[in-house]
C-alpha cells in the first residue's frame, strides 16, 4: 500500500465517508440553486448581455468604434485576448503538470480549474474574431484547399502558428476534463430519481459502469493526455508571445518572452483559480475539500511563478540598459517614466511586489487576504499585457505619429461582456456539473484523509 | 552502507588526470594562433561544466527540499555527493578568471583596458576604442565583476556545505526539526540562485562576446546545467546501483531520475529554439551576429549538438519501458551527456577563438576534468553512510512504487 509520511497534512478535513464525499459535491446538482446563486447568476448574464450588444455593434459597424488609432493597432483587444489566454493556463497545468508530478491536492480543484481553462480560452477565441471586423470570413484563418484564388494562409506568420496551437490547446483541454467527468457523470446517473435529467446524465456518462477495466483505461488514457497536455502548455504562450517577440518593434522582441509569458499565464490562471474557489467553497460548503492547506499550496504556485515574472521584467530592464542599443533603452525608460508610467507601475506593483507578501505564513493561509490578491494579480496581469501592447506601439521609430490611446466605450463593454459570458457559463458549470472530481477524491481518502491519518499516528 | 572508492576506479580517474595534464602540458607549446586563449578556454568549458552538475545537483536538491518531494530521498547522499564538487571546481573559475584579470588569456574583451580610452595621450583617436563595451562599463568591470563572482560562488558553496552537515546531522540526531530547517534555507537558496544562476552566465558566459546580449541566455544556460546535472545522476545511480550500494532504489527510483532526464532535455531545446528562432527571424544585426558566427564556422557540430540532444531522449525515453531500461538509458545518457558539454563548448569557444580548433587539446581535457570531477565526487561519497536515516520521508521513499 502507499505510505505517506505522518508530516504531511491532510488533504480531506473531517470524518468523511466515501458516501458524503458524493453527497457532499452533489448537493448542488441533485439540489437547488440557491439565493446567492441566482443573484450572481444575474449579474452576470446582465454583463453578457451588455458585452454580447456591444460585440454586435462592432461587428455591425466595424472596428472604428473602438479607440485603435494609425499608432496604436492593437490595444484593448489583444490584451484581453492575451489575458484570457494566460488565465486558460492553470486548469491544464493542474490537471496535466500535477499529475505527472503525483501532486495529491489537484484532487479538489483540478476539475473546475479545467472548467474555467476552457470557458477563458473560448473568451480569448473571442478577441481575434471580432478583431477582424468580418467576422463571418473567420474560417480563412485555416488553410483550407485553396479555392480562395490566391489567398491562402502565411505560415510564416505567428498569428498563424496561434491558431494551431490554441485550437489544439482547446480541443486537448476539452477532451481531458470530459474524460475525467465521464465516472462522476455516471454517479449522478446513478442518484437521479427524476427521468429526464437521468437521462441526460446517462448519456454523458457513455454508458461507465466502473468496473476494473474501465478503471484501468480511464488511468491509462488520463496519463497520455497528461504527456500530450503538459507540452502544450508551454507551446500556448510561447507562441502567443511569438506574436511579439517575432517582430522588430522594441519592448516586444526579446528572447525571453516564451519561458516569461508561460510564467506568467501560470501566475494570472492560478489568481483566477483562487478567485473562482474561494468563493466556490463557502457558497457551496466545500471547505473539508478544498483546505487552507490547498490554498496554501496554490500562493506558493502564485509567489513562485510571481516571482519568476519579476526576474524575467528585471531582466528585461537590465538587457535593454546592457544592450547599448537606444531605442531598446528608450521602450523601456519610456514605460516606467513616459505617459504611460501609471499602468507600468501598476503592473510592477501587482504583479511583482504584492505577491512577495505571501511569503508570510500568515498571510498565504489567510482566506480572505487571499482573495484580495487574486484579484490584484488578475488586474496586474492586465495591466502587464496593456504595458507590453500600448507603451511599446505608441512611441515608435517615427515622433511625429506618437500618439495616444482612448478606449471608447465598446472596449469597455466588450471587455465587461467577456468576464460576463465567462461568469454565467462557470455558474452554469457549478450548478449541473460536478465541481470536484468525486470518484478520484475517494482515491485518497484513507491516504490524506484526517481521520486516517490520525489513526495511522496511532498505531 | 559505506562506499568503498575501489583502487580501480582510483588508478582509472588518475590516469584520466594524466592525459588531461599531458592535454595542458601540448597545449603550452601548441595553442595555435590564437596563442594561450585555446588553452585557457578549455579550461573554462571543462571548468564550468563540471562545475554546472554540481551547481545543478545543489539545485535539485534545494528543490527537493522545498517542494517537500519524497521519491529521491533514497538518492539523497548521491545528489549531496555530486554537489561537494562545488569547492574544486569554484576554485577551477576562480583561477580562469584571474588569469583573465591578469591578461594571461584575453577571452573577455572588455578586460582590455585600451577599448575604453577613446584618444590616446597624443590626443588621436584610439583605434582599440569600442563605444560599445564602453557602454557597459558601469557592470562590465572588474572589481565589479570579481565582487559578483566571489558572492556567487562563496553563497553556492555555502549552501553545499550547509546541505551536508545538516543531513549528517539528521542521521545522528532525527526528528523533523532539521527538515523543515532545509525547506526554509531551500527556499532562500533557490531565490537567490534564480537571479545568480542569470547574473553569473551574463558575467561569466554571455560576457565572451561582449557586444551581443539575449534576455534568455541566462534561463538558457540554466537549463543546460540543469540537464547535465540529472544525466549525471542518472548515470552515477545506475553505476552505484549495479554495485549494489543503493539497495532500495528500485526500478521506479530509476523511472523517476529518467524522466528527469527526458523532461529537462525538452525544457533545454525549448529554450534553445525560443532563443534561436526569434533571433534568426528578427535577423538584427546586433543580435544575429552570434549565430552567424556559429553558422559560418561550426555549422555541423552546432545544429549536430541540438538535434541530438533533442531527439535522442525524445524518441528513445518516451517509453516508459526505455526509462526503466539500464542499457536505454546509458545509451542516451552518455551521448546526451557529451552533447551538453559540446553545448558549453560552443557557447564558449567561438567566442574566444573564432574557428573550429579541435583536437587532442580539447579531448584530453575534457577526460582529465572528467577523472578529478570523478575523484573528488567518489571521494565524497567514502565521507558518509550511502543511505540517509531519519529523514521524515523516508519510508515513503522506500515504497515508491509507479
Amino acid at each position: 500500500m502507499h505510505q505517506e509520511a505522518a508530516i504531511r497534512k491532510p488533504l480531506i478535513l473531517g470524518e468523511k465517508t466515501y458516501g458524503e464525499i458524493t453527497d457532499d459535491v452533489l448537493a448542488s446538482v441533485t439540489g437547488k440553486a440557491n439565493k446567492q446563486w441566482w443573484i450572481a447568476f444575474g449579474i452576470a448574464s446582465v454583463m453578457a448581455l451588455w458585452g454580447i450588444g456591444c460585440i454586435l455593434y462592432l461587428i455591425g459597424v466595424g472596428i472604428g468604434t473602438w479607440g485603435l488609432n494609425k499608432t496604436v493597432g492593437w490595444a484593448w483587444d489583444i490584451t484581453n485576448f492575451v489575458w484570457w489566454v494566460g488565465i486558460g493556463h492553470a486548469g491544464t497545468l493542474i490537471s496535466a503538470v500535477l499529475l505527472l508530478f503525483r501532486q495529491k491536492w489537484r484532487m479538489a480543484i483540478n476539475r473546475s480549474a479545467e472548467a474555467m481553462t476552457i470557458f477563458a480560452v473560448m473568451m480569448a477565441a473571442v478577441w481575434p474574431g471580432i478583431h477582424m471586423g468580418r467576422i463571418w470570413l473567420a474560417y480563412f484563418v485555416f488553410p483550407l484547399p485553396n479555392h480562395f484564388g490566391s489567398l491562402w494562409v502565411n505560415f510564416n506568420s505567428p498569428l498563424l502558428w496561434d491558431v494551431f496551437a490554441i485550437s489544439t490547446y482547446f480541443s486537448v483541454s476539452l477532451v481531458f476534463w470530459y474524460i475525467g467527468l465521464i465516472p462522476d457523470f455516471a454517479t449522478i446517473r446513478d442518484r437521479m430519481t427524476k427521468a429526464v435529467p437521468k437521462q441526460i446524465y446517462g448519456l454523458l456518462a457513455f454508458g461507465w459502469t466502473g468496473n476494473a477495466k474501465a478503471w484501468n483505461r480511464f488511468e491509462e488514457i488520463s496519463l497520455v493526455l497528461a504527456g500530450l497536455a503538459t507540452p502544450l502548455v508551454f507551446s500556448v504562450h510561447s507562441i502567443v508571445s511569438m506574436d511579439f517577440a517575432t517582430s522588430v518593434i522594441p519592448g516586444w522582441h526579446t528572447t525571453i518572452f516564451p519561458p516569461y509569458f508561460v510564467s506568467g499565464a501560470v501566475f494570472s490562471g492560478f489568481a483566477m483559480v483562487l478567485t473562482l474557489l474561494i468563493i466556490m467553497r463557502k457558497v457551496m460548503n466545500l471547505e473539508s475539500y478544498i483546505t487552507i492547506k490547498h490554498i496554501e499550496y496554490m500562493n506558493i504556485v502564485i509567489i513562485v511563478t510571481g516571482s519568476i515574472v519579476g526576474v524575467a521584467y528585471l531582466t528585461e530592464l537590465f538587457i535593454s540598459w546592457y544592450s547599448g542599443v537606444e531605442y531598446e533603452s528608450y521602450a523601456f525608460i519610456n514605460r516606467a517614466t513616459g505617459p504611460y508610467w501609471w499602468a507600468y507601475w501598476a503592473m510592477m506593483t501587482c504583479n511583482v511586489i504584492s505577491p512577495q507578501v505571501f511569503w508570510f505564513k500568515k498571510l498565504r493561509t489567510n482566506i480572505g487576504f487571499t482573495f484580495f490578491m487574486s484579484i490584484v494579480v488578475n488586474i496586474g496581469m492586465w495591466f502587464e499585457r496593456f504595458v507590453i501592447i500600448v507603451t511599446s506601439l505608441h512611441r515608435d521609430y517615427l515622433p511625429s505619429s506618437w500618439t495616444m490611446f482612448h478606449p471608447t466605450f465598446i472596449d469597455i463593454g466588450c471587455f465587461i461582456g467577456t468576464i460576463g459570458i465567462f461568469f454565467v457559463l462557470f455558474l452554469l458549470f457549478a450548478r449541473f456539473f460536478p465541481v470536484l472530481p468525486l470518484n478520484e477524491l475517494k482515491t485518497i481518502l484513507k491516504s490524506s484523509g484526517e481521520q486516517y491519518k490520525s489513526k495511522a499516528e496511532e498505531h | 552502507m559505506e562506499f568503498i572508492f575501489s583502487k580501480r576506479a582510483k588508478i582509472t580517474f588518475v590516469a584520466l588526470m594524466l592525459i588531461g595534464v599531458l592535454a595542458i602540458i601540448y597545449g603550452i607549446f601548441n595553442g595555435g594562433e590564437h596563442g594561450h586563449n585555446r588553452l585557457w578556454a578549455n579550461i573554462f568549458v571543462n571548468g564550468f561544466f563540471f562545475f554546472a552538475i554540481s551547481i545543478g545537483a545543489l539545485f535539485f536538491l534545494a528543490l527537493q527540499y522545498a517542494t517537500e518531494a519524497s521519491y529521491m530521498i533514497v538518492l539523497k547522499r548521491v545528489i549531496e555527493g555530486i554537489t561537494q564538487f562545488i569547492f574544486i571546481g569554484s576554485g577551477i573559475l576562480i583561477v580562469f578568471f584571474a588569469a583573465g584579470t591578469f591578461h594571461l588569456h584575453h577571452i573577455y574583451h572588455w578586460m582590455d583596458p585600451m577599448v575604453y580610452i577613446e584618444f590616446l595621450e597624443d590626443g588621436s583617436a584610439n583605434p582599440l576604442y569600442d563605444s560599445i563595451i564602453t557602454g557597459k562599463q558601469a557592470y562590465l568591470n572588474q572589481p565589479f565583476f570579481w565582487i559578483r563572482t566571489i558572492l556567487y560562488l562563496g553563497v553556492w558553496s555555502y549552501f553545499a556545505y550547509l546541505f551536508r552537515k545538516r543531513s549528517l546531522l539528521e542521521d545522528a540526531q532525527g526528528g523533523t526539526k532539521l527538515h523543515f530547517k532545509n525547506m526554509t534555507s531551500a527556499a532562500i537558496f533557490l531565490v537567490f540562485f534564480a537571479f545568480t544562476s542569470s547574473t553569473a552566465s551574463w558575467d561569466w558566459i554571455m560576457s565572451i562576446d561582449t557586444h551581443w546580449f539575449s534576455t534568455l541566455f541566462g534561463w538558457y544556460v540554466f537549463s543546460g546545467i540543469w540537464v547535465s546535472a540529472m544525466i549525471f545522476l542518472v548515470l552515477i545511480t545506475i553505476y552505484l546501483k549495479n554495485k549494489g550500494y543503493l539497495p532500495s532504489v528500485n526500478d521506479s527510483h530509476i523511472h523517476d531520475v529518467g524522466k528527469w532526464m527526458f523532461a529537462i532535455s525538452f525544457l533545454w531545446t525549448y529554450l534553445w529554439f525560443s532563443q534561436f528562432m526569434l533571433i534568426w527571424y528578427s535577423n538584427i544585426p546586433e543580435e544575429v551576429t552570434y549565430y552567424i558566427t556559429r553558422i559560418e564556422h561550426y555549422k555541423g557540430l552546432f545544429f549536430g549538438v541540438f538535434f541530438v540532444n533533442f531527439l535522442f531522449p525524445m524518441i528513445i525515453l518516451m517509453s516508459r519501458d526505455t526509462k526503466r531500461s539500464i542499457g536505454y538509458l546509458i545509451t542516451v545518457g552518455v551521448i546526451i551527456f557529451i552533447g551538453h558539454w559540446l553545448d558549453v563548448y560552443l557557447m564558449i569557444t567561438p567566442g574566444s577563438l573564432g574557428h573550429l580548433e579541435f583536437g587532442f587539446i580539447e579531448i584530453g581535457m575534457f577526460l582529465g576534468f572528467l577523472g578529478l570531477f570523478l575523484y573528488v565526487v567518489f571521494n565524497a561519497f567514502t565521507k558518509a553512510p550511502m543511505t540517509v536515516k531519519n529523514h521524515p520521508f523516508l519510508e515513503e521513499s522506500e515504497h515508491l512504487h509507479i
